[in-house]
């Protein structure tokens, strides 16, 4: 330890150094400011001056985590590439059997081998980007290459959080942050909503919607007895009750442009919708050829309403009649301005805190801290007298430094990370007793007073580094692991290492200067 | 005499011999620790729904909670065994908790709704979790793998920073600790959860943070007091570091019983889990990591100079008193 020997350099402070310190240490208490401050006055303050944010745990809200089905999404770009293919040989009127799909490709076979160059192409213009092979027994296998699949998928992903998104502005939360994780999932945060009931049942739709006909008077219930091009699709409200309904889509919900809830001539809530230009042409002429028929609206896979069309609709408007509640038509006109799903979404996990509980968290953490700090700065003069001083100085510029950081990098506050503070509240000290300690032996071995203060400092200091290196460690790796609010922990617990390593060595140094040139003590307190 | 400060009493009149003791708590620590697998064996961890999945509500009543009552309704179900606790001053709040369902992630959403719907009004909902089995599975192995990476992470730093020997005690230590906290978490089937990963990771660091400091204690002495046989050179160390153990252990520990008390329910089982660590983290240091570098066959020659075989102890300077 060759610099041992030159202990006053390190305790010597220039005024430059002193102001150096202080304006740190101002700098940090400038952007704790807002934090204690009450609203009106914060919105006075410069836009860099923000106080942390709250995590919901404080603040109360609620985290969803959601997960894109992407089996579902693979599941339907198998069916219609099997529909693709179906399609394809028919238009060439080229003869098949034995269509099907696995889990992962298509099979068909085409009997006449003649044909199957021709049906190779005719599948290869439809599907396009799809692999094509001939196994024996003229049977042909088409695969959704791996880069599709994905990039697919990822297609899908990326138009649900879309689609989430805009529903959520839709409902009307405020600051509410939709992101995406990781391949398939979508974390949502709602601050301030205590009771998610209503949003996660808005999420969980897909909200599909088609407008279908209904096959007339075929009162079928079971499926193998079904006219051909018709299908069963059960009803929203009587359970056990099903439509036979033609496959064939007269109008997709994706030509419609506007919904609304409002009501009917009874005064019943309805929702009045609006086509686009293509979809009102269709679904005039739709009702035009069907006067008299029933009309199926099919939303995910239930039929919500069947009305009979008295006569043609040719505005390019409509509305949805059914058994709904207020409610009910709001979130339908909701769903249906918003979007469609491309796949179902599975909630993995669900936080919620109500306002309530938010607070009480924050009053404890609170109390908790200020007991901390309090019970610390009794025991520490009681130790090292007004060394002790000192340090509980240094520790109280420690927490505005820490909290000044904390708001200036925009983190978040929870109450893990409460707990993270006060924890280093209690270590904070640590630095301190170290660099106390080294004094104390070094002026009792029979070094002057001077002497004593410097190398105390230059001796614990790679002790310092060391034990706190290993605390970064632990903290670095508890915020790239964790989730959530043990990533607050990590944060406060982290920065708090940062800048108790600032006050204990710059702020107590620059205290222990200035009491030795002001009082020139001529023996150590401690 | 005077009026003097602690910590100049506390480092002039304990001296302890740590070291020559080490036989009990070595018997000591074998104890905790075999018990601790034991228990992790047999009756594993009572593991919280951040990692066994379900939901728990957490709710205040504006009335007296009739508990049977409450227990009969939502045990009639159907969602297996719910369990229902009173807390707070009032006792008027209520934690549900209820455990994973078959059926996947959905299945989870319906048993919340179900006792939501089934404590009907008068109850003001508080906090809800629903955890997935899939989500609760990969947190397990993410907080393995932090505690795992965090050990590695720290032995390397450690072995960078000091002999192997050191390392390895240190190591050594960390493990124990590691061990026992989850071992008491065990035992006593307290509910081990997220926040119990961040606090065994935080014991680690704080522990961590008290065995290097005696470290660079005794690797100093080593070459200062050439003369000194191992186990009295670790005491010595020891002895000199005490009151910044006691010390930094004593106001961490003020903090931590702060948040026990006053930081609510939340936090509890985290503030629980971090005193122990204190406390096991400090005793580890003592009496695992330092005594074990005896075993390792800590030579000087590792550092400088060669070892003196007479076992005298020489007093070193600062131990004579202060120069007055």
């Amino acid at each position: 330890m060759a610099n041992a020997r030159q202990p006053i350099a390190t305790l010597q402070y220039s005024g430059m150094k002193i102001a150096v310190v202080a304006i740190i240490t101002l700098v940090g208490f400038l952007f704790a400011v807002p934090n204690v401050l009450d609203e009106e006055t914060r919105a006075r303050l410069p836009s860099w001056m923000t106080p942390m944010q709250l995590g919901l745990d404080l603040q109360g809200g609620s985290y969803l985590l959601l997960e894109v089905d992407l089996e579902a999404v693979a599941a339907e770009q198998l069916t219609n590439l099997e529909e693709t293919v179906r399609g394809a040989l028919r238009e060439e009127r080229l003869g098949y059997r034995n269509l099907r799909s696995t889990d992962e490709e298509v099979f068909v076979t085409i009997p006449d081998e003649e044909e199957i160059s021709a049906a190779r192409s005719a599948i290869r213009l439809a599907a396009v980007d799809m692999e094509i092979d001939t196994l024996e027994n003229n049977r042909l296998r088409i695969t959704i290459p791996d880069q599709v699949r994905t990039e697919q998928a990822s297609a899908a992903v990326t138009q649900s959080l879309e689609i989430v998104r805009r529903r959520i502005d839709e409902f009307g939360t405020s600051e509410p942050s939709i992101q995406r994780q990781g391949t398939d999932r979508i974390i949502v945060e709602l601050p301030g909503v205590g009771d998610p009931e209503r949003i996660k049942d808005l999420i969980g739709q897909t909200a599909k919607l088609n407008f279908h006909m209904i096959e007339a008077g075929a009162a079928v219930t079971d499926a193998r007895d079904l006219p051909p091009g018709t299908m069963l699709v059960p009803d929203s409200e009587t359970p056990g009750m099903t439509h036979v309904v033609r496959r064939r889509v007269e109008v997709s919900g994706e030509r419609l442009t506007d919904a609304q809830p409002s009501f009917g001539q009874n005064g019943n809530p309805i929702v009045s919708f609006r086509f686009d230009t293509v979809g009102g042409r269709m679904f005039g002429q739709t009702t035009q050829n069907n006067v008299g028929q029933q009309l199926a609206i099919v939303l995910d896979n239930e039929v919500i309403s069947a009305p009979v069309i008295n006569s043609p609709i040719i505005g390019g408007s409509g509305m949805i009649e059914g058994q709904f509640t207020i409610e009910g038509v709001q979130d339908l006109a909701l769903l249906l301005r918003a979007g469609a799903l491309p796949a179902p979404l599975n909630i993995l996990e669900e936080r919620t805190v109500g306002p309530s509980l938010g607070a009480d968290s924050i009053l404890a953490g609170e109390f908790a801290s200020v007991l901390g700090v309090i019970l610390v700065g009794i025991f520490m003069p009681i130790a090292y007298f007004s060394f002790g001083v000192f340090a509980v100085i240094a520790l109280a510029a420690n927490i505005g430094l820490l909290i000044g950081v904390l708001s200036f990098v925009g983190a978040t506050l929870t109450l893990p990370g409460i707990a993270g503070i006060v924890l280093t509240l209690g270590m904070a000290v640590d630095a301190n007793v170290l660099i106390y300690e080294r004094m104390r032996d070094e002026f009792n071995s029979g070094r002057t007073l001077m002497n004593s203060l410097g190398s105390g400092f230059q001796a614990a200091f790679t002790t310092i580094i060391d034990s706190n290196i290993t605390g970064l460690i632990a903290g670095g790796l508890l915020f790239f692991l964790g989730s959530g609010p043990v990533q607050g922990f990590a944060v406060t617990l982290t920065l708090g290492i940062l800048t108790s390593m600032f006050s204990a060595i710059m702020i107590t140094r620059l205290l222990v200067w200035l009491w030795f040139t002001r009082l020139k003590p001529q023996t150590l307190p401690i | 005499m005077a009026l003097q400060p602690l910590g100049r009493m506390v480092s002039r009149n304990f001296k302890f011999d740590f070291i020559s003791v080490r036989a009990i708590p070595f018997a000591l620590s074998a104890i905790l620790v075999v018990a601790s697998l034991v228990s992790l064996a047999v009756q594993g961890l009572n593991f919280g729904i951040d990692f066994a999945g379900g939901a728990l509500v957490e709710v205040r009543s504006d009335h007296d909670v009739d508990l049977a009552d409450l227990r009969g309704r939502l045990n009639g179900l159907g969602l297996g065994d719910v369990s229902i606790t009173t807390f707070g001053d009032t006792g008027r709040d209520v934690m549900i908790r209820v455990q994973e369902q078959e059926g996947g992630d959905a299945a989870q959403n319906v048993a919340l709704k179900l006792v939501q719907g089934e404590l009907g009004e008068g109850f003001e909902l508080r906090r809800t979790e629903v955890v997935g089995p899939k989500v609760g599975a990969e947190l397990i192995i993410d907080g393995a793998l932090a505690v795992a990476l965090a050990l590695i992470g720290i032995m390397i730093y450690v072995w960078l920073r000091f002999e192997w020997q050191f390392a390895m005690g240190a190591v050594l230590s960390l493990t124990h600790d590691v061990i026992t906290t989850i071992g008491i978490f065990s035992i006593f089937q307290i509910e081990f959860n997220l926040n119990t990963v961040a606090a065994v990771l935080t014991i680690a660091g704080f522990s961590i943070n008290d065995t290097v400091v005696v470290y660079d204690r005794v690797r100093e002495m080593m070459r200062k007091y050439k003369k000194l046989t191992l186990p009295n050179l670790l005491n010595f160390a020891l002895n000199s570091v005490l009151m910044r153990t006691i010390t930094t252990t004593f106001t961490t520990a003020l903090a931590v019983v702060a948040l026990i008390v006053f930081g609510g329910e939340v936090l509890r089982g985290f503030s629980v889990a971090m005193l122990w660590g204190m406390i096991v983290g400090t005793y580890s240091t003592i009496y695992v990591a330092l005594p074990v570098l005896v075993y390792f066959d800590l030579r000087r020659d590792d550092m400088v100079g060669t070892v003196s075989n007479d076992g005298q102890r020489q007093v070193p300077e600062y131990e004579r008193g202060p120069a007055e």
